[in-house]
């Protein structure tokens, strides 16, 4: 965005305005503590995210390497704390080594999805009229089909592969996030600082962006906070049904599509990476209900 | 007096607790108010008057609570009362009317079933008997039509109609005391005249104790008995009525009956005195007396050492002053003008011109828009205004001034009709499409202060984008021209960087005012913007327009349904009733007789604080009509006090044009009209 925030005339003191820039982002961040789901869903996601990022130092094992030995005794052990696979590979290891790719995929998806969503709400909600009614149907369309069959036809066609899921993944959820900020920028365009804007001439993209979109950021981050866990959970669907990231990469939901068969004799090899799964998805969940609480006390 | 008190406060001390620790907005508060009486709070926003209203019946919140003290309602201790004691307290003994009806009432339940629900669970009564007592409760609020009115839901209620609801919905329990807290302050100056007449009966009626908290001295003056000052959660000033605004003591009172606009005067007599400075937040209250900042009499080390006790008046029991110079400050007079000569200015050229303005919207009923009615916001206006002059634009919400300031700024566009500004037609044309030059000369001032600001953005933000865009102003120089006009507006530089939530309502108007000064405009299209402000603070705007208007030899349109704020600022005046210009000309003009019946209804309903003001009042019945249907005649014959017959029904008034520019529309003569209302005119508006 555009914003005018550098050269306002005053002597410049980078440093002064960096270290307010700081202070704002600590208490913010500060803030989080006041709402319990906030505290617990944000620890949940961070120490999924220290995970990934510490990943190839923690991991006792390289995520493919298996033990001959292991295949055995799959069970968990002093060696292998989670125990291994049929393969004999170490589920810690794996689940530490698929934490990277969920969290990239995910978050990814959602910058897209809000990214184009917003773009697509703005114009809608601002212009209104046939603009509006073209973006908001060609939505509807979009949300009217079965996702995972969609998902299924065109990852069967372009190939499975990260980048693709991101694609697959933003496309569908962008909708979502359009209808909310075309929802918010309908209420927000009726505001005075929107006519005074216009009177001294901006330009709508302008008032779009610096004006409007602004304003509607509480609401979008709960969502995206939201989407981000929906989108784990997609990512492990596509993942069990065999169209997520190719083998033999560590992918959650591969993990337990590989096991499932054998969960009556070792259900370890399929719970713990479902427990993953649901540990992350909870912990986006409860950060973005105590997002919404905080942003509503203010 | 020595019957008991219907309510008493001891010494009370009521505090919230942030996260800041315990914030104290009340320190120490006493009074009383027996039975039958009227006590009016009057004070700025953040004194403490609704918190005291809340503490009276334990609804304080969670972080709310009564430190020390009592308070005691019909000597028992509310403190002290248990869940069920309570809620018979709130629900029989003491009844609440609030600012907002819409608020009060369940939007899902008919008027009916509302009113019912207040006997039938506090007293058991039957539904036959509990419809039998709603009835007689719509009449006494003077709502026509009981049988029918029970069966409606809120939201087919007007505004006036549904706060006589939340009115008779206190009353129906016969409670020992109604609280009121700004129960007009959302209502039109007609509908707020019937209402505070209709509380005043009531109260007589029924005797029922008053608590009435408003920030409007006027409605104090037109319910009350007596009257308590507050500043900052103290009782600075409490007597009778007739006491405190003849004798004012405390130079807080005396502040806000200085700041307030009076029909009588306008601003080549008398410029109003604004109280410098705001409310001291609760967490740094001054030692000694917490309005010495502010106050003009302020004496150092003896103000300022020690808390200051209420000093009574010799020879006026019951009124007392928290001011150790109480005694000693010289005597108050109401400023009253002298004879109304306005200092007449030659007009200059006319900058903006309307002809035959028309403004419909279409409302689209049905799946495919079809059966539209249009509803008429604007219904041929045609205006003329001179360089340097202020044009008032006043009437009841939804009479379309506001859409006629719209449709000048360009944010809407006319349906037929010219409007000009500097000699070019712009009545079609968006404000996006307007040439930067006709940006530059016309800007506009909103009305809410709390939306006129980007709250993701400084202060300054806004101003630098209207210099760069409206001046062309480089990046590098903006920041000068900013503080410039800071300057201006008379706001320190260093609330350029400031969120505007870190601005009062006052300071972000300020910011908007330089806003639209950026481009050095000559039109400011102001649309009610000191409405949602304190007095203290409308008075140092008002000042501010005025100035900024005169300085610039600017043109500004101002937008208002306060006509003593009209009377103040204006050169020209148009009264608008349904998208009709009824009435226009010199200020002086339409405040004295000849007047339209309609500017006369609306003057004389004006709240005037000052207790010999006691004029014959004109209460306009029922609401405004709805817009959708063009009126064969007259669009006033409905509700028209003075209506001759079927002629104002049947035939468009003829636009008598009288000396100098004064045009009234109406089919009574206009010196028939002068005779009629110079005998029973409110002696309000000649003063």
């Amino acid at each position: 965005m555009a914003l005018p925030t550098t050269a306002n005339g005053l002597p410049a003191i980078p440093g002064a305005a960096r270290a307010g820039f700081a202070r704002t982002w600590a208490r913010r961040l500060g803030r989080l503590t006041e709402s319990r789901p906030a505290a617990i869903g944000a620890g949940l996601v961070l120490f999924w995210v220290v995970a990934a990022i510490l990943a190839p130092v923690i991991a006792p094992y390289p995520p493919n390497a298996s033990s001959m030995l292991a295949v055995a005794h799959p069970t968990p052990s002093a060696a292998h704390w989670l125990g291994t696979d049929h393969l004999g590979r170490d589920i810690l290891s794996r689940i530490l080594w698929g934490a990277r790719t969920v969290l990239t995929v995910a978050p990814l998806a959602v910058l897209g999805a809000a990214i184009l969503g917003s773009l697509l709400g703005l114009t809608a909600g601002y212009y209104r009229g046939v603009v509006d009614v073209v973006i908001v149907r060609a939505c509807d369309i979009v949300l009217s089909f079965p996702v995972i069959i969609l998902y299924m036809i065109i990852l069967a066609h372009f190939g499975s592969s990260a980048v693709n899921i991101v694609a697959v993944l933003t496309l569908t959820k962008a909708p979502i996030i359009a209808r909310i900020v075309r929802g918010l920028t309908l209420e927000l365009r009726e505001r005075e600082y929107v006519a005074a804007a216009k009177m001294r001439g901006e330009s709508p993209l302008y008032i779009m962006l610096a004006e409007i979109l602004p304003n509607a950021r509480g609401p979008l981050i709960v969502d995206m906070c939201l989407r981000t866990g929906y989108n784990v959970v997609i990512i492990g669907a596509l993942g069990f049904l065999g169209i997520g990231l190719p083998p033999p990469d560590p992918d959650w939901g591969g993990m337990v599509k590989d096991t499932y068969g054998m969960m009556s004799v070792w259900p370890h090899m399929a719970l713990f990476p479902c427990a993953a799964i649901s540990s992350l998805v909870i912990g986006f969940n409860l950060l973005a209900v105590g997002l919404r609480e905080i942003g509503l006390r203010d | 007096m020595t019957e008991s008190p219907v309510l008493a406060l001891e010494h009370a001390r009521i505090s919230y607790w942030t996260r800041a620790g315990e914030v104290n907005v009340v320190p120490d508060l006493s009074f009383e108010i027996t039975p039958g009486e009227a006590l009016g709070l009057v004070g700025e926003s953040g004194c403490g008057k609704s918190t005291v209203a809340l503490a009276v019946v334990r609804y304080l919140g969670r972080s709310g609570r009564l430190v020390s003290g009592r308070i005691l309602v019909e000597g028992r201790d509310v403190a002290s009362l248990g869940a069920a004691e309570l809620r018979a307290l709130r629900g029989r003994r003491v009844a609440m009317v609030y600012q907002d009806p819409m608020a009060s009432l369940n939007p899902v339940m008919t008027v009916g079933q509302q009113l019912m629900e207040v006997p039938m669970l506090h007293e058991g009564l039957s539904a036959a008997a509990a419809r039998e007592r709603a009835l007689a409760m719509l009449d006494e609020v003077k709502l026509l039509d009981g049988e029918r009115m029970l069966a409606r839901y809120p939201h087919q209620l007007s505004g006036g109609q549904q706060q006589r609801i939340v009115i008779a919905m206190a009353l129906i329990a016969e409670p020992a005391l109604l609280i009121m807290d700004e129960p007009t302050t959302g209502l039109d100056v007609t509908v707020e005249a019937s209402v505070l007449d209709l509380v005043r009966e009531l109260r007589r009626r029924h005797q029922t104790a008053v608590l009435f908290i408003s920030h409007n001295l006027g409605t104090v003056v037109r319910v009350c008995d007596r009257i308590g000052v507050m500043y900052a959660g103290e009782l600075v000033e409490e007597g009778t009525i007739r006491q405190v605004f003849t004798n004012p003591r405390h130079p807080y009172t005396r502040g806000l009956l200085d700041c307030l606009p009076a029909l009588g005067r306008d601003k080549h007599q008398a410029p109003l005195v604004p109280i410098p400075g705001q409310v001291a937040p609760a967490l740094a209250r001054p030692v000694g007396c917490a309005f010495a900042p502010r106050c003009a009499h302020v004496e150092p080390g003896r103000c300022t050492m020690a808390p200051i006790a209420s000093v009574p008046l010799e020879g006026e029991p019951g009124h007392g002053a928290l001011c150790v110079r109480a005694l000693e400050l010289p005597g108050w007079e109401r400023r009253r003008s002298v004879a109304v000569v306005s200092g007449e200015r030659a007009a200059g050229p006319t900058v903006v011109e309307v002809d035959g303005l028309h403004k419909l919207y279409a409302d689209r009923r049905g799946l495919f828009g079809s059966g539209r009615a249009a509803v008429r916001a604007l219904n041929g206006v045609d205006l003329r205004v001179a360089r340097g002059e202020t044009l008032a634009i006043v009437g009841e919400s939804g009479c379309g001034k506001s859409t006629l300031a719209r449709v000048l700024a360009g944010l809407e566009t006319a349906s037929a009709g010219r409007v000009l500004i500097d000699g070019a037609e712009v009545g079609g044309t968006r404000v996006e499409s307007r040439p930067l030059s006709i940006k530059r000369t016309l800007q506009m001032v909103f009305q809410n202060p709390d939306s006129t600001l980007n709250p993701s953005h400084s202060a300054g933000y806004a101003i630098r984008r209207a210099l760069r865009l409206l001046r062309g102003v480089a990046a590098r120089d903006d920041g000068q021209e900013t503080a410039r006009l800071l300057d201006v507006v008379r706001l320190p530089v260093e609330l350029a960087d400031r969120k505007p939530d870190r601005l009062s309502g006052g300071q972000k108007q300020r910011v908007a005012i330089a806003r639209a000064l950026a481009g050095n405009p000559e039109v400011i299209v102001a649309d009610e913007p000191v409405s949602a402000l304190d007095v203290s603070v409308q008075a140092s705007i008002i000042n501010l327009l005025n100035e900024i208007q005169a300085e610039r030899a600017a043109t500004l349109i101002f937008i208002s349904h306060d006509l003593s704020v009209v009377r103040y600022l204006a050169d020209q005046v148009a009264v608008m009733y349904l998208g009709t210009i009824v009435e226009a000309g010199r200020v002086a003009q339409v405040f004295t007789p000849p007047f339209h019946p309609y500017t006369e209804a609306l003057l004389s309903a004006v709240p005037v604080p000052d207790p010999d003001a006691s004029g014959a009042r004109i209460v306009l019945e029922g609401p405004l009509p709805s817009a959708t249907e063009q009126p064969v005649g007259c669009p006033f014959s409905g509700r028209c006090p003075r209506r001759i017959g079927a002629v104002c029904d049947e035939t468009p008034p003829p636009l008598q044009r009288l000396a100098s520019g004064h045009r009234i529309l109406c089919h009574i003569p206009a010196d028939e009209l002068a005779g009629a209302q110079l005998g029973a005119i409110a002696p309000s508006a000649t003063r």
